[in-house]
């Protein structure tokens, strides 16, 4: 998914522009002739001028357009499919995984995964089954990460 | 100069049965992930952090240093068997590499890369050891200024040695000092950019990032990928030390060109083991007698490359330890690890616990001769090796990333981070900006606003003072020269076109009468 050089610098502006806006209300530090926002609003000028560097150059070389050129796995349903499966998943193990767990995450994140990627279910089940619960026996008895049980929490070893 | 009583005690501290454990795992890990194409040196070193937390501070270093110097190394092995270079290191001589595992010659070839990296990695070693305590003690005398400019320079080279548009490493490199500046880690200790969200105020934790931007994103590159099936050539390896005295002997002065280039490209920050193949093979081809031969499947460019990029591994650890300012992203994330560990990098490690540094130096000792015996192995079951599907691993390598940032602070937050660093990273990519850069900035940031600040009270406000101590001078002389360099190169290539032009255009001498 490719921005054209003109979109990617405008884009980059707006958020050299909203450095300082952010940077209104921090307080300067009395006595100091230099406060807490001169530091990000240096990088976010500099920020600034690339962005309009990349902008001309974009403009003198003529690429301005087309404005958005999507990849070509765009086009293709499975690689597609990997892609939500992978990032949702991901995005799901946030939202849910102090409820449900790591084990029962990790297994349905796998399951998922591997069917996505086009593995044979004969691979994909005995993985997601085992993996999960080695990676939760490396990293909660081992290195004593404290991984939540979720609905495991009744049957915890 | 390090004293012998400390390294008495650096080697007690590593000849420990669990340290050496420690590096004999974290070997064969670096070994398979190197020689697993698509998955870099940085990969493996970034996913290795989460495992460090755990340890006393010299086996997480040993971890980090065994992990990648094994890594660099075996990203040969698929480059001679497949064409497809295990890590950007091997890039420079794949088809070399490769051509000569279609000539019949994959044990040279496989040996040549295994014994030359082995002595690029020591002589590597050797320049720190000689050149890190004298650089030490030069650096006890530098103030913030000295710093400033030293970050700077730091960035700067980040900027312009690299394959991506210079304009484009320079967004990037800004972006990671902005993301740096999240968080109450400033010298006024003021919450900024936090969007009111508590897990913010202490920064941005850097390992869920490092994971995110290195891991997440090429997992991302991966599911997408539309090529089509990597072949895997099963042939049979015979004696890969065979000829290997031979090769010592006709190309001793390309094997100490490489060693040297790899160190110089490897200390200059921002640059690491990667370029360091490229520049010593576009040397090797320059400087050889038998240029002609150069791709046509000859080793002289892989004894010499080869023996650079290891050599830019231990390099690039030079500024890292006496400054702390990366050489490369590889020391980017060990830099991480050594602030986790409170082995702060600088010049008053070297004085204040010398064992610490005499460990690392012992740690690069050993797991470059380690890697003579364990990369013979890898040779051996390479075949193996490659064969293991990835889209079999990666569905696992997600769920190691998920459990590594979430180890970081023991929150789910580090997860969110991830995601949201490796979505980021992708698509930074997609559009040409590199994410090396990134890390860097996020590094160096807080070093780089500390001493900026510093410098700027200590001089009450005026910035002449940065020119005009003497140090500073010719750091800031350095680093305007960096940064004006593609200007005057502009206007010189532009001077010497008009020129040419006009003498083009000039009416030809009248015959005299």
């Amino acid at each position: 998914m490719k921005l054209s050089d003109a979109v990617l610098g405008l884009l980059l502006l707006a958020l050299s522009a909203a450095v300082p806006i952010a940077s209104r209300g921090f307080h300067a530090v009395p006595g100091q002739n230099i406060g807490p926002g001169a530091f990000p609003q240096l990088v976010a000028s500099l920020l600034a001028f690339c962005a309009v560097l990349l902008m001309l150059r974009a403009a003198r070389s003529g690429q301005l357009r087309p404005w958005l050129l999507p990849g070509a796995w765009l086009r293709l349903a499975p690689q597609r499919r990997a892609f939500v499966v992978c990032v949702g998943g991901m995005l799901l193990y946030v939202g849910l995984s102090d409820r449900m767990g790591f084990i029962p995450c990790g297994v349905a994140l796998l399951l998922a995964l591997g069917l996505a990627l086009r593995q044979p279910w004969q691979r994909v089940v005995p993985q997601a089954l085992l993996a999960p619960l080695v990676i939760h026996t490396i990293f909660y008895k081992g290195l004593k990460v404290p991984l939540p049980w979720g609905l495991l929490s009744g049957v915890a070893w | 100069m390090i004293s012998l009583a400390s390294w008495t005690q650096a080697a007690a501290l590593l000849f420990d049965p669990y340290v050496l454990a420690v590096i004999f795992v974290s070997a064969l890990y670096g070994l398979a992930v190197g020689a697993i194409p698509g998955l870099t040196a940085t990969m493996a070193t970034a996913l290795l952090v989460p495992v460090t937390f755990f340890m006393a501070p010299v086996p997480a270093v040993a971890a980090i240093v065994t992990a990648s110097a094994m890594a660099i190394f075996a990203g040969d092995i698929p480059g001679a068997l497949l064409r497809i270079p295990g890590t950007p290191a091997s890039a420079a001589y794949t088809d070399e590499a490769y051509a000569m595992t279609c000539k019949g010659q994959a044990e040279l070839a496989l040996g040549a890369g295994l014994v030359f990296s082995v002595v690029g990695g020591l002589f590597g070693t050797a320049v720190m050891i000689l050149f890190a305590p004298t650089l030490a003690d030069v650096a006890l005398r530098f103030s913030s200024f000295e710093y400033f400019w030293l970050v700077v320079l730091g960035l700067a080279s980040a900027i312009f040695i690299g394959n991506a548009s210079p304009l484009k490493a320079g967004i990037s490199l800004l972006l990671g000092l902005l993301v740096a500046c999240v968080g109450m880690e400033n010298p006024a200790a003021q919450p900024r950019f936090t969007l009111g969200v508590a897990d913010l105020m202490g920064g941005i934790d850097l390992i869920p990032v490092m994971v995110g931007m290195f891991a997440i994103s090429e997992l991302l590159r991966f599911v997408v990928n539309t090529d089509p099936p990597l072949k895997v050539v099963t042939q049979r390896i015979g004696n890969v030390f065979a000829g290997m005295g031979g090769l010592l002997s006709r190309y001793r002065w390309a094997l100490l060109r490489g060693n040297l280039i790899g160190v110089v490209v490897g200390i200059a920050p921002g640059s690491g083991s990667d370029m360091a193949a490229w520049l010593s093979y576009a040397a090797s081809k320059k400087f050889s007698r038998e240029p002609e031969k150069f791709g046509t499947g000859h080793v002289e460019g892989i004894v010499e490359a080869g023996a650079a990029n290891n050599s830019a591994l231990a390099g690039a650890w030079i500024p890292a330890l006496v400054f702390g300012i990366p050489g490369d992203s590889i020391t980017a994330i060990a830099i991480g690890v050594l602030y986790l560990k409170n082995m702060n990098p600088g010049p008053t490690m070297f004085t204040d616990n010398p064992q610490n540094i005499a460990a690392i130096f012992l740690v690069f000792i050993l797991a470059n001769l380690l890697m003579l015996p364990l990369g013979w192995l890898a040779i051996k079951v390479a075949a193996k090796v490659l064969k293991v599907s990835r889209a079999a691993l990666m569905p696992v390598i997600l769920l190691f990333c998920i459990t590594g940032s979430f180890a970081s602070n023991n929150a789910v937050f580090g997860v969110t981070l991830m995601v949201a660093f490796g979505l980021v990273a992708f698509l930074m990519e997609e559009n040409g900006l590199p994410v090396a850069p990134v890390i860097l900035g996020l590094v160096l940031g807080p070093m780089l606003e500390t001493n900026f600040v510093t410098s700027m009270i200590k001089s009450d406000g005026d910035p002449f003072v940065f020119f005009t101590r003497p140090i500073a001078m010719w750091l800031a002389a350095g680093t305007c020269l960096i940064l004006l360099w593609p200007v005057l190169s502009w206007a010189v290539s532009k001077i010497v076109l008009r020129q040419t032009h006009a003498n083009n255009h000039a009416p030809p001498p009248s015959n005299p009468p």
